[in-house]
């Protein structure tokens, strides 16, 4: 059985086996002798397997669906041989695909750091003064005056706020 | 283009009034961090990149933390100027060698670049001399909660800061720290050492990152894993791999001397003769023999203030330092000749070593 490994980057006989343990999880690898050396599992300054599993392109399974981020234009086959995303948008519709090379590559999957407060209410301000200023735009169609004040105050509320926000203390 | 940056003599890693520590020569971290909705740049056309480019160069020419800051088109830099902010440490090999439209800010003290375009939108760095992850971060976390004031971060609950690479998702927080451990490799435990971190999730690299070699003792010492753990728990537990290399490669010092006294000595003498004697000397060689004297400064045989000048010349002898102080493209040969003359002028002034102060500091 061991003869028959073959080396997972290039199909060869394998002849280097790696194990090592990252996170008491245990990642095994095989390599031949080119794509070890290749890879400086040999080289001076040590290596870490979780790096290099996690900067190995993984081949598209055949019949396997083909998402596309409806903002950037990135497919499935993009991000299974760059690793990588394409915007911040690329993280919904990719989820299932990014989740399971997490567990190999951190400490967990879920964030629990710094949390950008601001910004983000900054953003969803955004979205609700959108809303506001077309609900507005709708009653003053349809003159509904009162209610059209009452968007028109709730608007003046946000924009103070936002005033605040940015002007240096 | 980069020339006031580089006869500044107050940034940070090649001043020589700034106290330098022991071991550890720097302490850098960078965050990782992308603008909503925009493609990420190595997916963005030239278009796109220009676009975020201006945005992200508004933003930060307004922080007071940029005040007379400089910023820099990669695209004006000739590849001599790219090499010498290269060797500084204030942007990357990637940056230099990306597309169009990406650029790098630099504040006053060179202690904070921010490049844009990389990887990523933004890489955000801080760094400073000695062992200081608790200050650097502070000083980042403010720079970053100012520019979140006024610039949308990609961000999700889950995943926390979105990158380009799942490997900086989350906190987006590297944090390198530069060390010096010629104990360790004279002992022949560094080998040990890398394999031991490395199941820890820390990184071991060369003087110049990824795929460099250890030059002068000098290794890149960084955490690996950036989410599942907030920005605290991963300094500490990166402090907390260093503190125990730091004493380990102490330990390993004291015991070579123990049983090498002579050979120890005489390699720290034979450095500081070739030094102050050279006509010829590459950097690799400038290099590690630099590792001696300043292995000589931490035994007491110089004066503490020469550790910063000898950190100084770890950068100032790298062949786009030497090339860029001869205000020409020279040769490679050329170059050693002017890296000797370079080296053997600072070290006329410095004083004899005092292979008698070894013996009361023990």
């Amino acid at each position: 059985m061991a003869d028959n490994l073959k080396c997972s980057i290039c199909n060869k006989e394998a002849t280097v086996h790696l194990t090592q343990i990252v996170n008491n999880k245990i990642h095994k690898v095989d390599l031949c002798e080119s794509c070890a050396q290749q890879k400086g599992v040999k080289g001076p300054e040590g290596f870490s397997l979780a790096d290099m599993l996690s900067k190995t392109p993984l081949a598209l399974t055949p019949g396997e669906a083909q998402d596309v981020c409806p903002n950037c234009g990135q497919g499935t086959a993009d991000f299974r041989r760059t690793g990588r995303l394409g915007c911040s948008e690329c993280f919904e519709v990719f989820k299932s695909l990014v989740l399971p090379v997490l567990e190999d590559m951190h400490a967990g999957t879920t964030h629990k750091g710094k949390v950008p407060t601001v910004a983000l209410r900054r953003q969803s301000s955004k979205i609700q003064l959108k809303n506001l200023q077309d609900a507005l735009a709708r009653a003053v169609a349809e003159e509904a005056y009162e209610e059209a004040a009452k968007f028109r105050d709730q608007i003046k509320v946000i924009k103070e706020a936002e005033k605040l926000e940015v002007s240096p203390k | 283009m980069i020339e006031s940056l580089i006869n500044d003599d107050r940034a940070e890693l090649v001043q020589a009034a700034k106290k330098a520590a022991p071991v550890v020569l720097s302490t850098r971290i960078r965050l990782a961090r992308n603008l909503v909705g925009a493609p990420f740049p190595e997916r963005a056309d030239l278009f796109q990149r220009r676009d975020v480019l201006t945005r992200c160069t508004d933003q930060i020419s307004a922080l007071p933390q940029m005040d007379k800051g400089t910023f820099l088109d990669i695209s004006d830099l000739t590849e001599l100027e790219k090499q010498v902010l290269v060797e500084r440490h204030l942007i990357s090999r990637e940056l230099c060698d990306g597309e169009e439209g990406a650029g790098v800010y630099i504040n006053k003290g060179q202690t904070c670049s921010v490049m844009i375009n990389e990887e990523d939108h933004l890489r955000i760095q801080f760094l400073k001399t000695g062992f200081n992850l608790k200050s650097v971060w502070k000083l980042i976390d403010a720079f970053d909660s100012e520019l979140e004031k006024t610039v949308d971060m990609a961000f999700s609950p889950d995943f926390g800061y979105l990158t380009a690479c799942p490997t900086n998702l989350g906190t987006g927080l590297r944090a390198s720290v530069m060390m010096h451990l010629p104990g360790l490799v004279i002992a022949g435990q560094m080998e040990r050492v890398i394999r031991a971190v490395n199941q820890l999730g820390i990184t071991v690299r060369g003087l110049f990152g990824e795929g460099s070699d250890a030059s002068g003792h000098i290794f890149q010492i960084s955490n690996q894993q950036t989410l599942g753990e907030s920005e605290a728990e991963i300094l500490e537990r990166l402090a907390n791999v260093l503190k125990t290399i730091i004493d380990h490669e102490l330990n390993a010092r004291c015991k070579y001397l123990e049983e090498h006294r002579a050979k120890m000595l005489d390699q720290i003498g034979r450095a500081s003769g070739i030094l102050r004697n050279t006509h010829v000397i590459s950097s690799d060689e400038a290099l590690n023999l630099l590792s001696y004297i300043r292995l000589a400064v931490d035994f007491g045989m110089l004066p503490e203030s020469s550790r910063a000048n000898v950190d100084r010349l770890v950068i100032e002898c790298q062949p786009g330092h030497v090339q860029y102080a001869a205000h020409q493209g020279i040769e490679p040969d050329a170059r050693d000749i002017a890296r000797a003359n370079k080296l053997r002028e600072e070290f006329a002034n410095l004083p004899a070593l005092a292979f008698d102060k070894l013996e009361e500091s023990e």
